[in-house]
C-alpha cells in the first residue's frame, strides 16, 4: 500500500468542480512535484492533502490511515507556504520551535533540534531576530527550517521559491534537493516552474483543469508525453506543434502518417539546420537568440509554419533573413490525434 | 534647495485651515473647562469673561449634591465590563467571518450593521419592559447588557476588518504546526490582532462611557452613569452653567485623559497590520 493514497478526490468551489476525481499513489521517501498552469488545481490538491480545504468527494489516506476528515493539526504534515507565513510576532527560534512546543516536547530537546536545523540551514546567527529583520531568502530558509524541525511524515511545499529572485531561486532549489537527499522525507512540491519540476522530482504529476494529465518521471514527461498538453507544457522553449494541413510538408520525413486532424510535435533539439537546399524543407530565419551555451533559431517555412530549433553552439549562426534547410529527426517526432492524445510515442 | 513657492503657499493655507478647524472644534470644550472654574455669576456675565480668578467651589458643590464617585464607578464598571464582554463575543465572531467565509458572511455583516440604523428609541419600550419584568431597572447589569449589545455590531465590523489584514496563511501555518483552534486563536491571532482589539476596545469604551440615552432611560440613582449626572444638572432648578460645566468636565475628563495616554498604542495598533 502506498504511503499517500488519493482515491477519487474531488473539490467544489460553489458550482465549480475544481478537482475532478484524482487518484494518485505516492511512495514513502518519494519527491513528487505537482506541476501545471495557473488554475489547474495543483495548489488546491496540495491544500486538500494538508487538510486546509475540505474534501468534497473521495478519500485521502496517509500511512494506511484515512485522514480525509482529520483536521490539519492532527495530520503530522509540515507545509512551506509561498508567502513563507512566518509568525511575525515571534523570533526565528520561536517560529521554528512553535510546533514542538505545541506538541509539549521537552524544552532541552527542542533547543537541540532547533539548533541542529539552524546549523544545517545557516540560520544560527539569526535565531533571535524577528522575520521582518530577515531577507527574503533567509525567511524562506526559516520557513523550511520550521517544517524540518518537526520531522513530519510528509513535507508539503506550495510554490516556495516563487517570491525569490532568479539567482536565489536556483540556489534554494539546489538546497532543497540536497535536504531531501539527506532527510529522505516524503515530499510533495507544487510549482508552475518546470525547471523546478524537472530538477527536483522523482515523479511529476502534470495537472490540467482539475485532472491528472500524466504521472511519470521528469524525463518520461519530456520524452514520452501522453498528450499534446504535456508535450507543450514540459520543456523550454515549447515543443513545436504543427497542426492540420501544415503537417503535409513534413510527411515525407515521417515513417508513420499523422492522423487526420492530428498534430506533429517536434522538440527544438530534434530540428537540425543546414545550408540552403539541405534537409527536408526550406525555411527563412526570423529571429536568432544566442543564450551562450545554446542558441535558439526561430524560422518560418514557405507555408508560414513557425518553428524553433535549438543549436548547442554559438558557432556558424545563421542571420535573420537567411534561408536554411531544416532536417527533422523522425525518430524524435511525437504524433497526436485530433483530441491531442498521443498515437505514436517518439522512438527515443 | 529652496522649496517651490507654490508649495509653501499651499502648505500655509493648509496649516491655517487646519488651525481654524481645530480651534472651532476645541472651542466649546475649552469654554466648558473654563466655565467649570467660574462662579455662577461669572459664568453668565456679559460680555463673557476670559480672565478671572478660578474657583473650585463647583467641584465641592457637585460632589456634595450628588455622589460623583458613585456615578464615576458606575460609568467605569459598565463601560469596562461591556467592552470586555463585547470583545469576548465579537472576536470569535470576527475570526470566523474573516477566515472561514461563507456565502452568507456579507449578509450577516450587513444585517449586524443594519441594527445600528434603527433609532435607539425604537427599541426603548420593549427593552424597558424586558428590564422591568426581569427586575433589572436601575442596575449596572442591564446597562452592561444593553451597552454590549449596542456596541457589538461596531466591534464585529472593526475586528473583522482588522483580522482581514492578517494573512490567512499564517493561521494555516499554525494549524499545520499542530495548533488547535484555541491555540491558533490565543497564540497567533490574538498577538497579531492586538492592535485591532485594542483600538476596537478603546473606541467601544469611549462609546459606552459617553452613552446617555440608555443610561438616562434605564437607570436612576443607583446605577446612573456620569451621563446621568450631567443631565441632573441641566434643568429642574433653572440652568446653573458653572455647575453643569463642572459636572460635564468631571464626566469627560477621565476618558479624555485615558484616550490621550492610549494615543500612541492606538496609532501603533492601527498600523500593526501593515507589517508583512
Amino acid at each position: 500500500m502506498a504511503f499517500i493514497e488519493l482515491k477519487g478526490v474531488e473539490k467544489f468551489f460553489g458550482e465549480q468542480r475544481a478537482i475532478k476525481g484524482i487518484d494518485l499513489n505516492i511512495e514513502k521517501g518519494e519527491f513528487v512535484v505537482f506541476v501545471g498552469p495557473s488554475g489547474c488545481g495543483k495548489s488546491t490538491l496540495l491544500r486538500l492533502i494538508a487538510g486546509l480545504e475540505t474534501v468534497d468527494g473521495g478519500s485521502v489516506h496517509l500511512d494506511g490511515r484515512d485522514i480525509t476528515r482529520l483536521p490539519s493539526s492532527k495530520r503530522d504534515l509540515a507545509m512551506v507556504f509561498q508567502s513563507y507565513a512566518l509568525y511575525p510576532h515571534m523570533s526565528v527560534y520561536d517560529n521554528m520551535s512553535f510546533a514542538l512546543m505545541l506538541a509539549k516536547v521537552n524544552p532541552a530537546v527542542i533547543r537541540e533540534k532547533v539548533e541542529h536545523v539552524a546549523k544545517i540551514l545557516n540560520l544560527e546567527p539569526y535565531l533571535k531576530r524577528t522575520p521582518k529583520e530577515l531577507s527574503g531568502g533567509q525567511r524562506q530558509r526559516v520557513a523550511i527550517g520550521r517544517a524540518i524541525v518537526r520531522s513530519p511524515k510528509v513535507f508539503l511545499f506550495d510554490e516556495p521559491l516563487s517570491n525569490l529572485d532568479a539567482a536565489l531561486r536556483g540556489q534554494t532549489r539546489v538546497e532543497i534537493a540536497k535536504l531531501h537527499r539527506e532527510l529522505g522525507a516524503t515530499t510533495i512540491y507544487v510549482t508552475h516552474d518546470q525547471v523546478e519540476a524537472m530538477t527536483l522530482a522523482h515523479r511529476v504529476v502534470v495537472l490540467r483543469d482539475g485532472r491528472v494529465e500524466q504521472v511519470g518521471t521528469p524525463l518520461e514527461a519530456y520524452y514520452r508525453p501522453n498528450s499534446q498538453f504535456v508535450a507543450q507544457f514540459i520543456g523550454t522553449p515549447q515543443m513545436n506543434m504543427v497542426a492540420g494541413p501544415d503537417v503535409a510538408q513534413f510527411q515525407s520525413a515521417l515513417s508513420v502518417p499523422v492522423p487526420p486532424g492530428g498534430y506533429l510535435g517536434l522538440r527544438p533539439e530534434s530540428l537540425t539546420l543546414s545550408a540552403p537546399g539541405g534537409g527536408q524543407l526550406q525555411a527563412r530565419v526570423e529571429l536568432v537568440e544566442a543564450l551562450g551555451a545554446e542558441t535558439l533559431v526561430y524560422v518560418s517555412t514557405a507555408r508560414g509554419t513557425q518553428l524553433v530549433a535549438r543549436k548547442n553552439s554559438t558557432q556558424n549562426l545563421p542571420h535573420v533573413g537567411d534561408t536554411v534547410g531544416v532536417q527533422i529527426d523522425a525518430t524524435a517526432a511525437h504524433l497526436f490525434d485530433s483530441k491531442g492524445q498521443v498515437v505514436a510515442p517518439s522512438a527515443r | 534647495m529652496a522649496p517651490a513657492p507654490a508649495f509653501s503657499t499651499v502648505l500655509l493655507v493648509r496649516t491655517v485651515v487646519a488651525w481654524i478647524v481645530t480651534l472651532l472644534l476645541f472651542f466649546p470644550l475649552g469654554w466648558l473647562v473654563l466655565t467649570a472654574f467660574k462662579t455662577e455669576l461669572q459664568a453668565i456675565s456679559v460680555p463673557p469673561l476670559l480672565f478671572f480668578t478660578p474657583t473650585l467651589d463647583n467641584f465641592v458643590e457637585v460632589e456634595r449634591r450628588s455622589d460623583y464617585l458613585l456615578y464615576a464607578q458606575n460609568s467605569l464598571i459598565t463601560s469596562v465590563v461591556s467592552t470586555l464582554l463585547g470583545l469576548a463575543i465579537a472576536a470569535p465572531a470576527a475570526y470566523s467571518m474573516a477566515f472561514f467565509r461563507s456565502k452568507w458572511t456579507r449578509d450577516v455583516l450587513m444585517w449586524m450593521l443594519s441594527t445600528k440604523m434603527m433609532p435607539a428609541v425604537g427599541a426603548l419600550v420593549p427593552i424597558y419592559v424586558l428590564a422591568q419584568t426581569a427586575g433589572l431597572l436601575d442596575t449596572r447589569l442591564v446597562l452592561i447588557v444593553v451597552f454590549t449589545l449596542s456596541n457589538l455590531p461596531i466591534m464585529v465590523w472593526m475586528l473583522y476588518s482588522s483580522f482581514r489584514e492578517i494573512p490567512h496563511e499564517i493561521l494555516e501555518a499554525a494549524r499545520m504546526d499542530g495548533a488547535t483552534v484555541w491555540q491558533e486563536f490565543r497564540r497567533v491571532l490574538l498577538p497579531l490582532g492586538m492592535g485591532g482589539l485594542f483600538s476596537t476596545g478603546l473606541l467601544c469604551l469611549v462609546l459606552a462611557w459617553n452613552e446617555a440615552f440608555w443610561s438616562l432611560n434605564l437607570s436612576a440613582a443607583k446605577a446612573g452613569t456620569l451621563a446621568a449626572l450631567i443631565a441632573s444638572y441641566s434643568s429642574p432648578e433653572g440652568l446653573f452653567w458653572a455647575k453643569l460645566s463642572c459636572a460635564s468636565f468631571m464626566a469627560i475628563a477621565p476618558i479624555v485623559v485615558f484616550g490621550w495616554f492610549c494615543q500612541r498604542q492606538l496609532v501603533q495598533g492601527l498600523t500593526f497590520g501593515a507589517v508583512k
